[in-house]
């Protein structure tokens, strides 16, 4: 068993004609939390998406556990995808069932556990986020944070080795943000499991992660540990840690001229 | 000019292939959904609960206008059977046309707009906003989750709603033939029985209705998977699951009345 969960090497992604990533190279080691950090359109849910084999690379090549995802079958992937968590972005919770059966649904659809035991592992999952007291809510009665991590929960129901993060701390308070990232640190310590988490959290993240990504237009800018992030002299790095606006990270997707789209031009 | 002309016959051309083309992909879709019904059937309540907001939930709006319907057939009929003194007749004129067509046929057309666009907008929803794409990435396939119980639980809830609004209908042609108008109710009753074989009418009804749940179902779950993942896309794709499978219906109707009472 190699010590690297995830191999990405030189891996490109086109959206029919569109780029989208290009020449990445990325390991994850067991037990590791890695930050992929960039600005927003950057590609960080593609490259979840590509490890979670919702879509195959144009190029290159991207091992998870071993396993070549750009030529793993039907039901290869769904083998793997019972030890992969993923939390979207937008929390995709099934809003046809309460958050209790939520959390139970993977318990349910790949275990013959009696039901007492789901009810005491979806209750511990739940209380992991603090939300075991909204078992009985529907998703339309939860507010986006609490959505998310009912999500959260939901992704760590079998314990898998491997869990993607979209954003978990998006829309959180300052509280649930401090413990959830927490937990995401503690999940990847007690039960070694990895975790990829795509964030824009810098402050949050550099306090608990072991490696950073950061990706900007579909390539890798720059990546290390939190501490040399810190230090780093790159002014991307630079832009990014501190927030700027102006660097060479743009704001604008790519635009004509702001005065001739006003009309202003002569 | 002539590049117009060009540009028009290429535009038809793309047209049809695209549709063809869609077509097959929604054959393809049927099968699957056949492959993964085995699931659905092992664990039953799946489909109960299918039946239960595809059927029972439908069951108001079929028992009423199947009501309606068959006052209007009493109404309509009686004056029509009168010149020719038949009034007597109005009982299978009622019955024969409830469970050889307006039964399959009206229910099927209440069912797509009721069930089969709720279908679509529910899958389609699920869809845009990504609950389909997170079941599959826990493993778990949505054609078998998701889209088979739907599928049964409509198919199995089309010929009981159909039946139920020809038996309502019946109900209303006798409330306004018999107890309104006072066509005697011993030849109301006794000449339906006698004119309703079982084989040639009732079962040949069912199998209309069966064919139009499968029809309007597999629409109304195509085009919901299918939709694009937007506000809009699922808009255009409820609009279009009710337009077809009414056409559907139409046309399969024609074609099994055709091989059923004539004999082609
Ligand atoms: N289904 C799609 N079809 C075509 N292009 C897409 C599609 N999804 C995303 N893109 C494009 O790919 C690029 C990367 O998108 P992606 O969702 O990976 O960004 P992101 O880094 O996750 O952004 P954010 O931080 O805003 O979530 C974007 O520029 C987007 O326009
Ligand atoms: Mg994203």
């Amino acid at each position: 068993m190699s010590d690297n969960l995830i191999e990405i090497r030189d891996l490109s992604f086109t959206y029919g004609q569109r780029l989208v990533l290009k020449g990445i190279n990325l390991t994850a080691r067991r037990g590791q939390v890695i930050a992929i950090m960039g600005n927003s359109g950057c590609g960080k849910t593609t490259l979840l998406r590509l490890i979670g084999g919702a879509m195959k690379p144009t190029s290159g090549s991207l091992k998870v556990d071993g396993i070549e995802m750009g030529r793993i079958d039907q039901d290869a992937l769904y083998q793997l995808r019972r030890r992969m968590g993923m939390l979207f972005q937008f929390g995709a919770l099934f809003t046809d069932m309460s958050v209790f059966d939520n959390v139970a649904f993977q318990l349910r659809e790949h275990t013959d556990l009696p039901e007492s035991m789901i009810r005491d592992l979806v209750f511990m999952k739940l209380n992991a986020v603090g939300l075991r007291g909204a078992h009985d809510l529907m998703p339309s009665e939860l507010s986006g944070g609490m959505s998310r991590r009912v999500a959260l929960a939901r992704s760590i129901a079998l314990d898998p080795m491997l869990i993607l993060y979209d954003e978990p701390f998006a829309g959180l308070d300052p509280i649930s943000l401090g413990v959830t990232g927490n937990l995401i640190r503690r999940l990847t310590d007690t039960l070694g499991m990895t975790s990829i988490v795509v964030t824009h959290d810098v402050q949050e993240s550099l306090k608990m992660v072991d490696y950073v990504y950061f990706v900007s237009e579909g390539v890798i800018e720059a990546e290390g540990t939190p501490a040399e992030i810190k230090a780093s002299q790159l002014p991307y790095v630079h832009q990014f840690v501190h927030g700027e606006e102006n660097g060479p990270v743009p704001f604008h997707y790519p635009a004509p001229d702001y005065a001739a789209d006003l009309g202003l031009a002569a | 000019m002539m590049q117009a002309l060009i540009g028009y016959i290429r535009g038809i051309g793309r047209r049809t292939v695209d549709r063809v083309w869609r077509m097959g992909v929604a054959a393809r879709f049927f099968l699957l959904v056949l492959l993964h019904s085995g699931t659905s059937f092992r664990r039953f309540h799946l489909i109960i609960r299918e039946i239960f907001t595809a059927g029972v939930l439908s069951l108001i709006i079929i028992l009423v206008s199947g009501l309606f319907v068959g006052m209007v057939l009493g109404l309509q009929g009686y004056e029509t059977l009168q010149t020719y003194g038949a009034e007597e007749s109005l009982g299978v004129l009622v019955s024969l046309s409830l469970v050889r067509e307006l039964g399959p046929v009206v229910a099927a057309l209440l069912f797509a707009s009721r069930a089969g666009s709720a279908i679509t907008a529910e899958i389609g929803l699920m869809k845009a906003t990504e609950q389909i794409a997170a079941m599959e990435m826990m493993a778990v396939d949505p054609i078998a989750r998701v889209v088979a119980p739907r599928f049964w639980g409509a198919v199995i809830s089309m010929p009981l709603l159909a039946a139920l609004f020809s038996a309502m209908g019946v109900l209303g042609g006798y409330l306004v033939g018999v107890v309104l108008i006072g066509v005697d109710a011993g030849s109301f009753w006794s000449q339906m029985q006698a004119a309703v074989d079982f084989k040639e009418d009732i079962i040949n009804g069912v199998i209309k209705s069966v064919v139009f749940g499968i029809a309007v179902t597999i629409i109304a779950l195509f085009e919901g998977y299918d939709a694009p993942p937007t506000a809009e896309g699922v808009s255009r794709a409820t609009t279009r699951t009710v337009v077809t499978s009414s056409l559907a219906i139409l046309g399969l109707d024609f074609i099994l009345t055709a091989f059923m009472f004539r004999g082609v």
